[in-house]
């Protein structure tokens, strides 16, 4: 009986540190780690051809070699990522997404791999400066980001207007539609390489931490995940994939 | 079961005072509604018209070519794809009220449909009776008037109101140029909820509630209107 007991315990113990490829592992479906993202959020992810590329992307995808799975990758609108991670139609969510309190209630955040801050775009002519100065303008955000929420919150309803991508946002800024972008760092300074007259200002809206959702409750796979990128930071790995993406200031 | 939809109906509704997402995107799905509907009244009525002028009498040439441009142009492409053209391109370097902008798109939308609506309502009068007017002596334009467009707006209100309330569903998408409209609340709360049954249904159900009112007035106008038809 008592060996019984034994194989049986090995036997489940074998089947949950397996990972992927097994049909107990924390993944849906076994085999693939499916990613929602929304991939208009450069450098993070965005379309290149038609591949999803991006430091999620890459990251996701060592993610996903540690533990043996198929990545596949899902891009859907940033605000129908946690209820797609929820639901379990993607495994994890991975979308330059900060940790706070409200999306804790809907998921379970990963360790933080990235820390990114919230700047705000200004035409150069606009004579802003400061943050203070943005009281009682039109400020744009892309809906559903943590921009939008401390946004919403600090300069209220009337003074900012949701567009459903950053992108768009931008080019509100620059036909003159909106006073000013605040947007994650990171995107903010491709928009302003590649739009002309656009400027960052130097300070910073807020900073926050970007971490992997996944279902509430799934701690198998989030443990997988953690392990996965404590061994990418320990190795280096997480650093160059950044490195790649963001040239040193 | 029942604490949990409890939950979820403050959550989404009730904190931070979110309802005022979908009263005020009601409001502004209405006043989108109304004003471009009247819009493309008058650009529907004056193209069945110009259409008209030229198809009897052969007059108006290059402005039926123009109104067949639009019509072919407009009914072509999407109503979404309309809308950003006209937000981000034609007025890509202003700042001009969304409202007006989107009551511009779908009044435009809307006035290539009812264009349509109004001449096959013209066409629906026989022609022996635009012959027998000019043969009594009346002009063109007093056939038209005293004799064949009472019969055709009769003829064609009905399917007027139907334009109306396809028209109030597709103006769900203004929140392409970030206004926000109905829909575009709901997807507010969804963003800040993050849960997608309570403010989609709440969406739904909101629209399903103007659509049934407005099907009802279309039904006691049709009712009225068939009143003295012996047909």
């Amino acid at each position: 009986m008592k060996k019984l007991l034994g194989i049986v315990m090995s036997a489940v113990m074998i089947m949950s540190i397996a990972g992927c490829g097994k049909t107990a592992s924390g993944t849906a479906q076994a085999g693939v780690l499916v990613m929602a993202t929304n991939a208009e959020f450069p450098p993070y992810e965005y379309h290149e051809g038609s591949q999803i590329v991006g430091i999620d992307a890459e990251i996701a995808a060592a993610i996903a070699e540690k533990m043996g799975c198929e990545l596949q990758i899902e891009d859907i609108a940033f605000d129908s990522i946690i209820p797609e991670v929820s639901s379990g139609k993607a495994d994890m969510g991975m979308a330059g997404m900060t940790v706070t309190e409200d999306r804790k209630t809907n998921v379970d955040f990963s360790d933080t791999y990235a820390i990114a801050r919230q700047v705000v775009i200004v035409k150069e002519d606009s004579g802003i400066t400061s943050l203070d100065d943005l009281e009682g303008l039109t400020i744009g955000v892309q809906q559903g980001t943590t921009g939008d929420i401390y946004a919403s919150e600090e300069f209220g309803d009337d003074h900012i207007e949701r567009y459903a991508k950053g992108m768009e946002a931008v080019q509100a800024l620059s036909q003159g539609k909106v006073d000013a972008v605040i947007i994650d760092n990171e995107p903010a300074r491709v928009f302003v390489s590649e739009n002309e007259g656009l400027v960052i200002l130097d300070e910073a809206y807020a900073d926050e931490e970007y971490a992997i959702a996944v279902k509430k409750g799934n701690t198998e796979l989030l443990n997988q995940i953690n392990a996965a990128l404590s061994e990418l930071k320990a190795d280096g790995t997480l650093d160059a994939i950044v490195a790649k993406y963001i040239s040193a200031e | 079961m029942f604490e949990d939809f409890k939950q979820q109906l403050i959550l989404n509704f009730v904190t931070e005072d979110r309802w005022r997402y979908l009263a005020n995107g009601l409001l502004v799905t209405l006043k989108l509604t109304f004003f471009a509907v009247l819009l493309g009244l008058v650009i529907g009525f004056t193209i069945a018209i110009i259409r008209n002028i030229y198809d009897n009498t052969g007059k108006l040439k290059i402005l039926n070519f123009l109104c067949n441009v639009y019509l072919t142009i407009i009914r072509g492409t999407p109503v979404v794809v309309q809308l950003m053209i006209i937000y981000f391109v034609i007025f890509g370097s202003v700042r001009i009220d969304k409202a007006l902008t989107a009551i511009l798109a779908f009044g435009i939308n809307s006035g290539a449909y009812q264009a349509e609506i109004f001449r096959s309502g013209i066409q629906s009068i026989p022609r022996g009776q635009m012959e027998a007017g000019r043969s009594l002596g009346f002009s063109y334009f007093r056939t038209m008037v005293y004799v064949i467009m009472p019969q055709a707006v009769k003829n064609v209100i009905p399917t007027l109101l139907n334009e109306l309330i396809t028209l109030l569903k597709e103006t769900s998408v203004a929140g392409y140029i970030a206004l926000e409209d109905l829909t575009k609340g709901g997807d507010i709360i969804r963003s800040r909820t993050y849960s997608a049954f309570l403010p989609l249904i709440a969406v739904a159900l909101i629209y399903l509630v103007m659509v049934l009112i407005l099907e009802r007035i279309v039904k006691l106008i049709e009712r009225r209107l068939n009143k003295n038809d012996k047909r």
